[in-house]
């Protein structure tokens, strides 16, 4: 089916009242980068990617207001000309499915939940959207949220529609909070620890008062910890870290142009290879448990979160993943497979019946005639509400 | 007061004896409270213009009983109001004269805490300042700290996603918690979120925290624990005005500093505070800060010179770094103090909490000036200046007639203009009644019924915490019948069925 191309806010609101009128199914689609996600399916996909432009930009105040459609990769060089970033540090999907990167765009990555390394101590997309402009499923515009960092009026709609996947609505336009980009960062890596040392060194290190602000174990094995902020503190975090780890062996401190690329591997699974790819957010406790598990599968995996999410690629037979993630308290997300195997296996993972009613009726809040519900979500577009 | 609640519904009243009996039968001793007497205590919350007392108490102490009190109150078509410690600001849980009021205080368990994991896991009815005392014998401690922390249940700041002075650097409650349990009204229990980050699927958690008591109640509560930093200073700047204050917030900000807290005092804040707890502020100023910086000591040195620098190019008149434990505290005492202290100077004080764009501060500050000498009554403030959250403290006199209601239209004109200059009507104390008729103001109709829908989701009959947050509750049905749109066909050339 082909895609349509809204030029305005308005242009999406008409789109979706055609949709509802025609009876039609529709995927809201940002950059496309991570269309590969979830089931083979054949629908209307209504671009974002039209809807450009920054509204609103005051440093002072840390918050960035932009239309949904504005590429990440502008945001990211806007922000950083003011010495500011995106503190849950979103990551363009587009490499991980052999893509080039650059397409990915704001609304894309608040929509998916996106957040890099940074996430243990800085927070997701969640944490970091203000208030958006939406049209829901109902070819209703709504505004929800705010543009100040500290909001409680009304519900958290914000929270919602990060990580929504465009099954709520198409957000338009959107505030996000920015931060200050640390002056220095600073990476320090122990080799060699296996899977259970690595997990409780980067436990010690994220429990210390070296304010460690990411803690990853790249696929080579090497665990790595990041201090960031004014180079003073971080001095003085980096000399106090091999004394809080000193049991765990040597660390050495990475050079920054050769750190940049290790915490891109280990946090985005983009350089393990293999047909299937996982995402698993766990318990960090867990962590070691489930790795002895999917080894003997032939996984090959990194950690990221402090352990809390785990990167892994395998071959074949890719179900027990999911199991053994379940079983130890944890969660798995189908990132990248082959299209047979999207189309058995549900790309995010089921949720308890109870939770699962329950968030069908809070989309059908939202999208009342199931416009949003395309079969790219297996399992979850039949529940529906009573 | 000038906000009205619900009619109350006589057939529920008429069957009160029910009610408690049925009660009685789910949760047994002394855990129901129906004479009138022992309902006193509980006819108002921290907003205590606002007064009613309960059609009864009930003080479950299992969720079980959670569960089998909203489950008979379902099916019976029983409002139910959930109370954590009642220290709300917004009346969140002012009770209904129909309206089971359902105590959370028995929920008094630390289940569990993982230091590995940085994580503990409490009952609702914890204090806030518990759970830092559970678990900072090993240097770990729960970062939101709002000002009523000795006394307010974690239950209750999960449903305000309540702040505090150092949230601008660790966030609101919403930004530490990682799972609830939450029993919804027809007694159904669900787990949202965990001992993991980013749970699968919709983020119920993220719409729970801060929904007032509206969407169900939280039986138990997963938070972050933090490593105590290792150090904190603070450094107390006095300006000729807010404005040079303000500039001055600015510049930290944009020269990248975060610090722990910020905190801005008024010069009639300023005088109440030091007449009451006599530390030392400077008088001959327009306005005080009050900036926190932690961590390692190295950091905090460095940050206290670069503000002190940053101070001085805004004309700061006063600069005094704590070099002791015992001066940061001084420092703190009077901030601390603001609310009893300004207390002082009138019978009565109503406390605001809007927010709104930092620059805009000087501005806002010299309407509520006008404002003030058109109402007659006085206002001092603090406020969060870090994240632009203010709170204007009005002074009246609850026994002259007219003044409060005179002290509540200005706080409603407060509030108008923190919307008009790009602010929301609250943030940090939630709606509750106190803010529920100015909703219109920051929200259309269709945003309003987009919000309810939600509520519609999680409680369709509306029975939990009705006539808190929504100006009006529409009913579901009517909310959920579609409309016809009109509008033209856009995009004519597409396939259509
Ligand atoms: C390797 C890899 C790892 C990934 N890891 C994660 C992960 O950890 N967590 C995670 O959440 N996702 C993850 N993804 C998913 C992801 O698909 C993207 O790479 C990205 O962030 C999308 O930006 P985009 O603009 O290309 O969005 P798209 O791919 O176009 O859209 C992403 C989703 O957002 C929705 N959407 C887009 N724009 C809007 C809008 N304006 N309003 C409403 N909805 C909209 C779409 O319907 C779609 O569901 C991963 C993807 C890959 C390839
Ligand atoms: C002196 C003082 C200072 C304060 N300072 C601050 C501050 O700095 N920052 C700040 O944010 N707030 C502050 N507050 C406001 C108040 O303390 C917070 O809103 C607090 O979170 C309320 O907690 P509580 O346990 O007293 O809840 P209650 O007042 O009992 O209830 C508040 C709301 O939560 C609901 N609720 C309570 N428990 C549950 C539960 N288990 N499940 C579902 N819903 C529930 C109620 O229905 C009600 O809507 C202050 C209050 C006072 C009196």
């Amino acid at each position: 089916m082909s895609d349509i191309k809204p030029q305005s806010a308005q242009d999406v609101c008409d789109a979706l009242a055609d949709a509802k009128r025609d009876g039609v199914r529709v995927e809201i689609r940002g950059g496309g980068s991570k269309a590969l996600i979830g089931a083979p399916r054949d629908v209307r996909v209504i671009s974002l990617a039209a809807i450009t432009g920054v509204v609103d930009y005051d440093p002072a105040e840390l918050v960035l207001t932009v239309r949904a459609g504005t590429p990440l990769a502008e945001i990211e060089a806007l922000v950083a000309s003011e010495r500011q970033m995106l503190a849950f540090e979103p990551f363009d999907h587009g490499p991980i499915f052999g893509e080039a990167s650059g397409k990915a765009t704001i609304g894309g990555v608040i929509a998916a939940g996106v957040a890099g390394s940074g996430r243990v101590t800085a927070g997701s997309a969640r944490d970091h959207l203000l208030g958006f402009t939406a049209v829901s499923g109902r070819a209703e515009t709504f505004v929800a949220g705010g543009k100040v960092v500290k909001n409680v009026t009304g519900f958290d709609l914000s929270k919602l529609f990060a990580g929504s996947w465009g099954r709520l609505g198409a957000i338009t336009e959107l505030t996000v909070k920015v931060l200050p980009r640390p002056r220095v960062s600073a990476t320090l890596a122990i080799e060699g620890l296996d899977c259970r040392a690595s997990c409780s060194a980067m436990a010690s290190a994220l429990g210390s008062h070296a304010e460690v602000s990411a803690a990853a174990r790249h696929p080579d094995g090497t665990t790595l910890f990041r201090v960031t902020g004014f180079e003073p503190s971080v001095e003085a975090r980096c000399a106090m870290l091999p004394q809080l780890l000193g049991g765990h062996g040597a660390m050495e401190r990475i050079d920054p142009t050769v750190a940049d690329a290790l915490w891109r591997d280990a946090g985005t699974g983009v350089s393990l290879h293999g047909e299937v790819l996982w995402c698993l957010h766990v318990p960090p406790g867990r962590t070691p448990e489930i790795i002895e598990k999917i080894e003997p599968l032939g996984a090959r995996w990194s950690l990221d979160w402090g352990g809390g999410r785990i990167w892994a690629a395998v071959d074949s037979d890719a179900a027990p993943v999911r199991a053994i993630a379940q079983a130890a308290g944890g969660q798995a997300m189908l990132i990248r497979a082959p299209s047979e195997m999207r189309s058995t296996l549900s790309a995010h993972h089921p949720r308890p019946s109870g939770v699962a009613a329950l968030e069908a009726r809070v989309r059908r809040a939202f999208d009342p005639d199931s416009l949003f519900e395309t079969e790219r979500f297996l399992g979850e577009e039949t529940t529906d509400a009573d | 007061m000038s906000i009205t609640m619900p009619v109350p519904d006589i057939a529920t009243l008429q069957k009160r004896e029910a009610i408690i009996a049925a009660m009685r039968a789910i949760v047994p001793g002394d855990g129901v409270i129906d004479e009138i007497d022992a309902l006193r205590p509980y006819e108002s919350d921290g907003l205590t213009a606002y007064r009613q007392p309960p059609m009864l108490v009930v003080l479950p102490d299992t969720v079980e009983q959670v569960s089998a009190v909203l489950r008979w109150c379902h099916s019976e078509g029983v409002k139910v109001v959930p109370r954590g410690s009642g220290t709300s600001l917004s009346g969140g849980a002012l009770p209904l004269a129909d309206a089971v009021l359902l105590g959370m205080g028995k929920f008094k368990k630390v289940i569990e805490i993982d230091y590995d994991e940085r994580i503990a896991i409490v009952q609702p009815g914890v204090t806030n300042l518990a759970i830092t005392q559970a678990v900072e014998g090993r240097g770990f401690y729960y970062a939101p700290d709002p000002s009523s922390q000795i006394a307010c249940s974690i239950g209750g700041n999960v449903a305000e996603n309540s702040g505090g002075v150092h949230c601008l650097k660790y966030g609101l409650t919403t930004n530490n918690v990682l799972g609830v349990e939450l029993v919804l009204m027809d007694g159904e229990i669900v787990r949202l979120g965990g001992r993991h980050l980013d749970p699968a699927g919709l983020d119920l958690l993220g719409v729970v925290v801060g929904s007032e008591g509206l969407l169900g109640v939280v039986t138990e509560v997963t938070v972050r624990i933090l490593p105590k930093p290792q150090t904190a200073r603070a450094i107390l700047l006095g300006f000729p005005d807010a404005e040079r204050a303000g500039a001055c917030v600015a510049q930290v900000i944009a020269e990248g500093i975060i610090p722990a807290g910020m905190e801005m005092m008024d010069k009639p804040a300023i005088h109440a505070a030091e007449a009451f707890v006599k530390v030392g502020y400077p008088l001959d100023v327009g306005a005080l800060l009050i900036v926190e910086l932690d961590g390692p000591a190295a950091e905090c040195d460095h940050l206290i010179e670069e503000i002190d620098r940053i101070a001085a190019e805004n004309g700061a008149l006063t600069r005094r770094v704590s070099n002791n434990e015992q001066e940061r505290l001084a420092f703190w005492a009077g901030r601390k103090a603001a609310f009893p202290a300004v207390g002082r100077l009138a019978p009565d004080y109503y406390c605001m909490d809007g927010t709104i764009p930092r620059r805009r501060l000087p501005d806002v500050l010299r309407r509520m000036e006008e404002l003030s000498t058109h109402y007659g009554l006085g206002v001092a403030n603090v406020f969060h200046a870090g994240d632009g959250n203010l709170h204007p403290l009005i002074l009246y006199d609850a026994n002259q007639p007219g003044q409060l209601d005179k002290a509540e239209e200005f706080g409603n004109d407060i509030l108008r203009l923190c919307v008009e200059v790009g602010g929301v009507l609250t943030g940090e104390h939630g709606v509750g009644v106190e803010k529920r008729d100015l909703m219109p103001e920051m929200f259309s109709e269709t945003d309003l019924n987009q919000q309810q829908r939600l509520k519609c989701a999680f409680d369709p009959l509306l029975l939990l915490n009705p006539g808190k947050v929504f100006p009006r509750l529409h009913r579901c049905a009517e909310l959920g019948r579609v409309h016809v749109h009109g509008g033209q066909l856009r995009f004519p050339d597409i396939p259509r069925f």
